[in-house]
């Protein structure tokens, strides 16, 4: 594998971090202070993008800042898992900043430009996640993503938001102080490294026990993953402002969970390893019970948002799947779905953002009839939702179909019957939706007068769901990516 | 000139220390600009130093040229030149601070409170850069007086704590003393790097264990290892923010050096580390403290209360380090001096601000203080993500090496009190954050809007720019870390 040494990878976290200077400092001109965050993302995506004519030819950017152990620098390496994220991250930053603008400004949010600060600071650390070439600058960008979010989940300063802080706090940062912390500098006394590496870097370090004792404390660590039984800190995180659920805990918060367990997977421990242990199976088994449980919980949620936020901690397992499921198949599969999840779920939480800016709304029973004042919005729902069910013609569907296949390809058909069954329940919380919002009639108001969200709302969630769409036509570019990511730890 | 190096870093505060009044008496103004110029003097001179160590290993300054052990030696090696570089930058960032501060709180006072300061000053230097035993006992009462009567001049029930303190500083100084004194009786020499040599013959004698046993009594007092600081948070939260914001940082630490320099310069460290028992006890003492200094800073309601705790569960960090007694752990430990020094300086430094601007210093005083001191605020942020130990600080590198050490020794139980008391930390600033941050609890409306205008209002640059050199110096000592390490600590760990 050729390597680069390149300062691309640090000017792509940088350009948000010192962006937050221009953004301060246009505090006073809300319109220059929305321009520079789009300079700013438009800029960050396209750092981001340049990279990925040499990464699809098997090249990996390296970078190393600065060494602060022996032997570990605060380091960075584009691959091609790294990049999917990455780019999944940036490009939609763009497209919420579109709507965080709408959003915000139609609901007149207060401390707007605090709220456009924290928000590139933590894109900055989620990009940082995605480029870490080692255990401690991942661990450092995950600190960071916690810190900055946490002002965004209190964004509106009252009781509620409060407690959902401290709720945030406590599970992100005491699961990672506690279990992931200990663990990695266990890693680093052990083996002397901490540098992601294709065959693991834990193989032979400790006794049989010692590392299944290990793998169940970093799984456990890393709170961002929401794996039950650490998973209850997202939904209280709701009372964020939406474009923040829709970013950051649909997107780029919790994918920075599933990517630092990936990580921790297929190169920290590494699938051979894994599979002597047979760490893989219970891997699998233990998140089939996150995948089904999320979706019975999210059933039962009668707050949109919630209903939403109980369905990525569902799916958000079934990426993790892809770290367990040993194979060409499941692995591509479930690295796939970090993108595909991506635009169907934020798509999703931008329909219920329009509603709540539009009506007020925030609950399922009161939007019975919604879709006749609202019908683009629904649709776009409509789509968003057969994305994360997994069905034909949406992007969801191929994640799904290489996780399917991968099952099988292990031979684990158990876990196959959990996909189905959990896919099943995704039609059940999210179609009634739909039908209800389209062919019941409304209660209140009998206004059957088309009215959408501002445009800055909706153009947004209507470019995601034909992303989805798109992504099911043309799924061969994250499919390549995962492909390689999936060669490249095989060894094939 | 540059050979006088080491003794000018006690001379300039000294001297200039004696004109203070003199000064003070023409004209109270000039006091200030005259304290800072002895500092800066003092600092200047404690860089070279360090920067001829760095080249050109120890230096052994003789004191009238007499020589050893008769004289009075200084020595400097690489240990002590980076505790005097932390000294003398400490002691020029807090002069730089007091001016405002200490117009506001102890008016009238301020030429006798500069003379003190620069007296404290002198201690501590004196304390880290001789080579001799006796002469370190003079310069850790220099050090102490001025520090009691520093306390004694802050708000009410100052005199009553410094009182408490003169008592156990005293009796935490007589012990040292006694320790002095027997190893004088058995070896006739109070050089340390003399005793060093004479020593090693003697270590059956009940003496030198009687002199071991005093001089770890008398100096766990000094740097307040629980369960014997009780002195610490009455005499601290009280005393004027100046002068805690130069105390806090550095009697500890100093403390922390002496007991250093004890066991590894005096005594063997293979001796005092690996033959005396006295490691494990350390290592539980330093468990106790870190968890009982957590637990009591929990209790708290008073903002700098709470500071003095995590001084003391900080020092349970040192000890322990020390005690685990193994390469990355004292690594971590030494590393702790410096980092520590420069958090409890932001963080007492930050409690100033507070007190100057919102005339106390309850944490609910806090309330709305992100809006209205933004700077002041973000410095708070970085210092108190170093307590806790978040990376890229200085804080998560030398709490790294400590929990990684204590893996290495199998030292569990103090691996699970660094990082419960992490976690702890977590708690102690995020509550404060929450008051400066969610501040309009109680007005129920649904969305916040309409907050009360709040204006900003910063802190005067003379006490806001110490604060923010040390938030960024945080996070350079983070980042940098490494060159700090290979270039002078690793020549301070022993071989073991």
């Amino acid at each position: 594998m050729e390597t680069i040494v390149s300062i691309k990878p640090l000017l792509a976290i940088a350009v948000s971090l010192f962006g937050t200077i221009i953004i301060i400092a246009l505090n006073k001109r809300p319109n220059f202070r929305e321009l520079s965050t789009f300079v700013i993302a438009f800029v960050k995506f396209g750092i981001i993008a340049s990279m990925i004519p040499a990464v699809l030819d098997g090249t990996r950017f390296v970078y190393n800042l600065v060494d602060v152990l022996p032997g570990v620098g605060i380091a960075f390496r584009v691959d091609s898992l790294g990049l999917l994220f990455a780019l999944v991250s940036s490009s939609l930053w763009i497209v919420t900043s579109f709507y965080s603008i709408g959003y915000m400004r139609a609901l007149k949010e207060h401390s707007q430009t605090r709220y456009f600060v924290f928000f590139a600071l933590a894109l900055s650390s989620a990009i940082g996640v995605a480029f870490a070439a080692n255990l401690l600058t991942l661990y450092l960008f995950y600190e960071m993503l916690s810190l900055s979010t946490y002002s965004l989940v209190t964004h509106h300063q009252d009781e509620e938001a409060r407690f959902a802080g401290r709720k945030y706090l406590t599970y992100l940062m005491g699961s990672s102080i506690a279990f992931l912390l200990p663990m990695i500098i266990l890693t680093y006394a052990m083996t002397g490294t901490l540098d992601f590496t294709d065959q693991g870097i834990l193989t032979g370090a400790a006794s049989d026990i010692v590392l299944t004792v290990m793998f169940v404390l970093y799984i456990i660590g890393v709170g961002k993953a929401a794996i039950m039984p650490i998973h209850a800190w997202l939904p209280s995180a709701m009372v964020a402002p939406t474009p923040v659920s829709s970013l950051l805990h649909a997107v780029a918060v919790v994918k920075v969970g599933v990517f630092t367990t990936l990580r921790i997977c297929l190169h920290v421990f590494g699938p051979k390893l894994l599979h002597s242990l047979s760490l893989d199976v219970f891997l699998l088994y233990f998140v089939s019970i996150t995948i089904l449980i999320g979706s019975l919980f999210a059933l039962k949620q009668d707050s949109l948002k919630a209903r939403l936020a109980y369905s990525t901690i569902s799916q958000l397992s079934y990426i993790v799947l892809g770290g367990g499921l040993v194979g060409m198949l499941g692995m591509s599969g479930g690295i796939m779905h970090i993108a595909m999840h991506a635009f169907g779920k934020i798509t999703l939480f931008f329909c219920a953002g329009a509603i709540m800016v539009n009506t007020g709304l925030k609950n399922i029973s009161e939007m019975k009839g919604i879709g006749r004042k609202m019908p683009i919005t629904m649709a776009a729902f409509f789509f968003g939702s057969l994305s994360i069910i997994g069905v034909p013609p949406l992007g969801g569907f191929w994640s799904k179909w290489y996780l399917a296949l991968g099952c099988v390809e292990v031979d684990q058909i158990p876990i196959l019957v959990v996909l189905l069954t959990s896919s099943l329940l995704n039609a059940a919380y999210f179609l009634p939706i739909t039908y209800n919002a389209f062919f019941e009639k409304g209660s209140g108001d009998e206004s059957t007068k088309m009215q959408e969200a501002p445009i800055l709302t909706v153009a947004p969630l209507v470019f995601t769901a034909l992303v989805s769409f798109l992504l099911f036509l043309y799924p061969s570019f994250f499919l390549e990516l995962a492909k390689m990511t999936a060669r490249s730890i095989l060894g094939g | 000139m540059i050979d006088q190096a080491p003794v000018l870093i006690i001379i300039f505060p000294l001297m200039f220390a004696f004109i203070t009044p003199l000064l003070g008496w023409l004209r109270k103004k000039l006091c200030y600009p005259w304290v800072l110029l002895a500092l800066s003097l003092s600092t200047a001179c404690s860089l070279v130093t360090l920067g001829r160590v760095l080249s050109t290993g120890i230096i052994r300054y003789r004191m009238g040229s007499w020589i050893p052990p008769w004289g009075i030696e200084y020595v400097i090696d690489h240990l002590n030149a980076l505790m005097l570089v932390i000294v003398s930058v400490t002691g020029l960032l807090v002069a730089i601070y007091s001016k405002r501060s200490i117009e506001r709180e102890i008016p009238g006072k301020t030429v006798y409170f500069y003379t003190i300061f620069l007296l404290q000053v002198t201690g501590f230097l004196g304390i880290v850069v001789t080579g001799d035993m006796f002469n370190l006992y003079v310069f850790l009462e220099i050090a102490s007086l001025a520090g009691y009567a520093m306390i004694a001049i802050g708000e009410d029930g100052a005199p009553l704590a410094a009182f408490r303190y003169i008592v156990m500083g005293t009796i935490g100084a007589s012990f040292y003393l006694l320790g002095v004194g027997y190893l004088y009786i058995v070896t006739g020499s109070l050089n340390m790097a003399d005793l060093a040599t004479l020593l090693p013959d003697l270590y059956n004698s009940k003496v030198i264990l009687t002199a071991f046993a005093f001089f770890m009594a008398g100096i766990a007092i000094k740097m307040a290892l629980f369960p014997l600081h009780v002195w610490l948070p009455d005499a601290y939260s009280k005393a004027p923010s100046t002068s805690s914001a130069l105390i806090a940082p550095l009697m500890t630490k100093i403390s922390v050096y002496v007991m250093v320099r004890i066991l590894f310069s005096v005594f063997n460290p293979s001796f005092s580390l690996g033959e005396l028992p006295a490691a494990d006890i350390m290592v539980w003492f330093g468990i106790i403290a870190i968890f009982g200094g957590a637990i009591m800073a929990l209790a708290q309601t008073d903002f700098k209360r709470m500071l003095c705790y995590i001084v003391v569960a900080e020092v349970g960090y040192m000890v322990g380090g020390v005690g685990i007694a193994n390469t990355v752990a004292i690594k971590g430990a030494v590393l702790h001096l410096l980092n520590d020094a420069v958090m409890t300086l932001g963080l007492f430094a930050i409690a100033g601000i507070v007190s100057y601007k919102m005339k106390g210093h309850g944490i609910s005083d806090f309330k709305a203080l992100f809006k209205k001191m933004p700077l002041t605020m973000a410095a708070f942020v970085v210092v108190a993500l170093s307590v806790i130990g978040v990376p890229p600080t200085c804080g998560f590198f030398s709490k790294w090496y400590l929990i990684q050490g204590a893996i290495m020794a199998n030292s569990w139980p103090f691996v699970a009190a660094l990082l419960l008391s992490s976690l702890i930390n977590i708690i102690l600033f995020f509550r404060i954050f929450e008051i400066g941050y969610v501040f309009n609890i109680g007005e129920s409306h649904g969305h916040g809007h309409g907050h009360e205008d709040v204006v900003i209002e910063e802190a005067p640059l003379s006490m806001l720019v110490p604060s923010i050199v040390v938030a960024v110096g945080i996070i350079f000592i983070g980042l940098f870390n490494q060159s700090i390490l290979t270039n002078i600590i690793e020549y301070v760990v022993p071989k073991l």
